[in-house]
């Protein structure tokens, strides 16, 4: 989903930084709050960003006959919110747009607004609307996190249909040609990572059950019925 | 254990599916980020030129792999050094508390 360096009109970076760095500004903001308010949540903190910088690293072939990357933005986006999210994938993708010429500075804005915003707002809510409708914890992890890593991909195919509309079809036309690169390659991957993802919270639960209270990820009664069933 | 099984049967899956599109045709197995490349040049006819160059450019494909593999082992070792924190940190206290109701709890060699 990153998209290349200066491969963005200047007028579309702009108008994603503008909607990207006041997300970005506020959740750094709720972080700082979070982290004064309540040490115990660090660790999970460092492993949710830890995460983000594996999967985001691994570029996995997948059945297109091309590689692409999961976003590993789902366990974040759970945990701690899509505002917090975001900042953690701004840094792995400031990371990759400066060291390995893997997205851009330019287009960082556009990357963080479909891979630290959307995605995990997505998530997000995927994950809340789960657990309202009492679905199995690890159920709703693993489509939070497929949905969220998926949606990315959606996102940069709009961002750059947007930038690029085909001369005749417009925009539809030019989503289409993108999503053709980027959408059925990420489902594989998508479901590798929702699976991958729902393990490391299984560990998490196992491990950690107060914290995730805390955060209020889950009602005392969920976790209740989860460590009881893997005992 | 069911979880991690369901994971792994997944995963195997997805080798699976590798093993057999990489067997059954030619594939260049590019990565999906440069490929709009292409796609902006046949929409634009490539009228289109990137504005803004990198910063830097790893010099060789062996160096921007290292990076990448930087990248992957610095977060693998986060998320297992505090998995590991957990992990002992549960085992401890469930020691304390196993002494603590066989009420021998004084029998621990003096510090």
């Amino acid at each position: 989903m990153h998209i290349m360096e200066g491969f963005l009109p200047l007028q579309w970076c702009v108008f994603w930084f503008a909607l990207s760095l006041p997300v970005v500004a506020y959740g750094a903001y709720r972080m700082n709050k979070m982290m004064k308010a309540n040490r115990d949540v660090l660790p999970l903190l460092a492993v949710s960003g830890a995460f983000i910088f594996v999967l985001s690293s691994l570029k996995m072939p997948s059945v297109t006959g091309s590689c692409s990357h999961p976003t590993g933005t789902g366990i974040g986006a759970i945990l701690f919110g899509p505002w917090i999210t975001s900042v953690l994938s701004i840094i792995v993708l400031i990371y990759q747009a400066i060291f390995l010429a893997h997205g851009g500075l330019t287009t960082l804005g556009a990357n963080t607004f479909s891979m630290g915003i959307v995605g995990p707002f997505a998530g997000y809510l995927v994950y809340k609307a789960c657990m309202k409708r009492d679905v199995n914890m690890y159920i709703a992890v693993f489509l939070a996190a497929m949905l969220a890593d998926w949606l990315t991909y959606i996102v940069t195919s709009i961002q750059l249909a947007l930038a690029f509309p085909a001369a005749s079809g417009g925009v539809m036309a030019s989503f289409e040609a993108f999503l053709a690169v980027f959408a059925i390659t990420q489902v594989p991957l998508a479901i590798v990572e929702g699976a991958v993802s729902a393990l490391l919270f299984k560990y998490i639960v196992q491990l950690r059950s107060d914290v995730l209270l805390k955060l209020n990820v889950a009602s005392p009664g969920v976790m209740k019925k989860l460590k009881e069933a893997s005992a | 254990m069911k979880l991690e099984y369901i994971t792994l049967a997944i995963i195997v899956a997805f080798i699976a599916a590798f093993a057999y599109v990489s067997s059954a045709g030619n594939h260049e197995w590019g990565g999906s980020d440069d490929m709009p490349e292409n796609v902006i040049n046949d929409l634009t006819h490539g009228s289109y030129h990137p504005w803004f160059k990198s910063v830097w450019v790893p010099p060789s494909p062996e160096i921007e792999s290292l990076l990448f593999a930087l990248q992957a082992a610095f977060g693998s070792l986060i998320i297992g050094y505090f998995l590991g924190y957990y992990r002992g940190l549960a085992k401890a206290r469930a020691a304390a508390t196993s002494e603590e109701q066989e009420g021998n709890l004084n029998a621990r060699p003096a510090r």
